[in-house]
């Protein structure tokens, strides 16, 4: 559906003063996303998220690369390509003094949908978006969360065979952003939908989607399914608090036997990652007690998304950036 | 042209209209404009017409402030443009398949219906007051002035698509409307001024535009002030949908 070479975008920015400086957004990027599949484009503020998906979305000319969408190219076919998709913006699609029904149905038949097409598939999206009652709402009277569902409508409203969806949950509460995975789940189980949205949260990657691909300072870094990057980090984190400090040294010595990185001490806590902790967890615990450690606490963390952050890009991916 | 096409510039107008028509201070402005021109400012200019020959005062006058309303109204048209790229509204569209000239078009044409209805306004109050002319020549006087809008929103659309930004926006804006205003003869004929007045006067395409309207008020068809204005209008008209266009067109607009 998406197959993107060396796709890369350069902005004239300015500096101090009055030197031009070049803002590389997107850095050449390769993205392969096949029919079907729901994909996540992961990475913090700035790495070139938004970018990609508007050179995707025609909306923006790339400066390098190429790129194809549903089996047409972007620069040469942009009006093929706008007829396949749908697309989300980060930023809001409709006026404020406009009425949410008005808006939606106007934007439906701009892709070329009759009238009561567009008015059946906007009522039934305002129904699975929970925004029962407010077709003739304007958007300025609207809550943040509305107006970011009425957006979501807006971008499905034609059904499209792949979708953009620029962090699609945020400013969601926690209930209404369960509501739309299931939704956006639901795209592909009835409509046989291609998926591609970005986000910030690790947990709507790992829940939502196949496959995560992550960028950082407008290059892909890591590009795999969320089991698998996950596997990257090396292993889950046993965290260990024991009777005292003496007794920590101790458990240290036994834990640095199974331990595969990150073995540190802290006053009566030890701590390290082991691989497959599962199955080495239990003879760890037989050891301490053989050696008489007396063990406040176990804890076993299963490495998360985050942690892959880090340890592909040095850096922690802030969960509400 | 596609059959495609028209449809999304209705599209577009109607939602435009729509949204004109439910603000109220859109409405009013609109209408008590012209009417405040022609109470206000016309009785002072009675005595000059005189002045000048004319026999009647009002065919001086408001092919004048059909042309101010022309130029005025529709160079600030791209103000609410700007609000709604602000909005994501204009991100939105051109991500459609929609043709880019409709989405132009439609917004032009919710200006230009603004002007006619106001243009009508403007002229059937002015009866009231004691305009006479030939009507046929009034009508084609209004047709030029709507051509003339038309340039003029597509033009401040394309301003407005360009700069995204009002505080740019406005000041040139301002240093554009006010010489035109000025050295156009809208209020008072430029024949009235100095030799250098007039002289610099002349290289202003609007001066001959107003002029053919006037002419056109007293029912003189096939003359050369005519042709001229009409010449003018087109080239105005042509010049501003092909600019405002080539913005619409542009990838990254
Ligand atoms: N029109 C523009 N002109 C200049 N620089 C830009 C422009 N748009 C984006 N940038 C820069 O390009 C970089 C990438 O921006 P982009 O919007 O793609 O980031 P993002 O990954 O979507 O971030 P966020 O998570 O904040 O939405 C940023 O450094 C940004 O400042
Ligand atoms: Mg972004």
């Amino acid at each position: 559906m998406i197959h993107a070479r060396g796709l890369a975008r350069t902005f004239a920015g300015r500096g101090k003063g009055k030197e031009k400086v070049e803002v590389k957004a997107v850095a050449g990027v390769d993205i392969d996303v096949a029919e079907g599949e729901i994909v996540g484009f992961l990475g913090p503020n700035g790495a070139g998220k938004t970018t990609t998906l508007r050179m995707l979305t025609t909306l923006l000319k790339p400066t390098a690369g190429s790129a194809t969408v549903a089996g047409f190219d972007v620069a040469t076919q942009s009006q093929q390509v706008r007829r396949s998709i749908g697309y989300v913006s980060q930023s809001g699609s409709t006026s404020p003094e406009a009425r949410a029904g008005e808006e939606i149905m106007d934007h439906g038949m701009l892709y070329g949908i009759s009238k009561q097409q567009a008015e059946a598939r906007g009522r039934e999206l305002f129904g699975q978006l929970d925004l029962e009652g407010l077709w003739t709402r304007e958007p300025r009277a609207m809550s943040g969360g509305q107006r970011r569902r009425l957006d979501i409508a807006m971008g499905l409203v034609h059904d499209p065979k792949l979708v953009f969806l620029d962090e699609p949950t945020t400013g969601l509460d926690p209930q209404a952003r369960a509501n739309l995975w299931t939704h956006i789940a639901d795209l592909r189980t009835n409509l046989g939908s291609t998926v591609f949205l970005t986000t910030h949260y690790l947990d709507e990657a790992d829940a939502l989607c196949d496959r995560i691909l992550v960028i950082d300072h407008g290059t892909i870094v890591a590009s795999d399914t969320p089991d698998a990057l996950k596997r990257q980090v090396s292993g889950d984190l046993v965290q260990l608090v024991v009777g005292d400090t003496e007794q920590a040294a101790r458990t240290a010595e036994l834990l640095g036997g199974i331990a595969d990185a990150e073995l540190t001490t802290d006053g009566a806590g030890v701590s390290a990652r082991v691989r497959e902790s599962g199955t080495k967890i239990a003879g760890l615990i037989r050891e301490l007690d053989a050696a008489g450690i007396s063990l406040e606490s176990l804890e076993v963390r299963r490495p998360t998304l985050d942690d892959v952050f880090l340890d592909l890009t040095g850096r922690s991916l802030r969960e509400d950036a | 042209m596609r059959g495609s096409f028209w449809r999304e510039t209705v599209i577009v107008f109607r939602r435009q209209l729509r949204m004109a028509l439910r603000n109220p201070a859109w409405v009013i402005i609109g209408l008590v404009q012209p009417i405040l021109y022609l109470v206000l400012f016309g009785p002072l200019l009675e005595p000059i017409a005189a002045q000048l020959g004319a026999q009647n005062a009002y065919t001086l006058f408001v092919p004048g402030l059909l042309v101010q309303l022309g130029l005025f109204g529709a160079l600030f048209a791209g103000f609410g443009l700007i609000a709604e790229w602000r909005a994501g509204v204009i991100e939105a569209e051109r991500v459609t398949p929609a043709s880019r000239t409709a989405l132009l078009l439609g917004r032009i044409l919710r200006d230009v219906l603004q002007l006619f209805v106001q243009g009508i306004v403007l002229i059937g109050l002015a009866f009231l007051f004691g305009l006479t002319g030939s009507i046929l020549g009034m009508v084609f006087g209004l047709i030029l002035t709507v051509l003339l809008g038309a340039a003029c929103a597509a033009a401040s659309n394309a301003l407005a698509l360009t700069t995204k930004s009002e505080d740019v926006m406005a000041p040139v804006i301002n240093s554009i409307a006010l010489p035109v205003l000025l050295l156009s003869g809208i209020l008072l004929p430029m024949t009235m001024g100095p030799q250098w007045l007039q002289t610099v006067s002349d290289f202003m395409p609007t001066k001959y535009i107003v002029n053919a309207i006037r002419e056109l008020f007293l029912g003189n068809f096939f003359t050369l002030t005519t042709m001229w204005g009409v010449i003018w209008t087109i080239v105005l008209f042509a010049l501003g949908l092909y600019v405002g266009t080539r913005t619409f067109r542009k990838e990254n607009a």
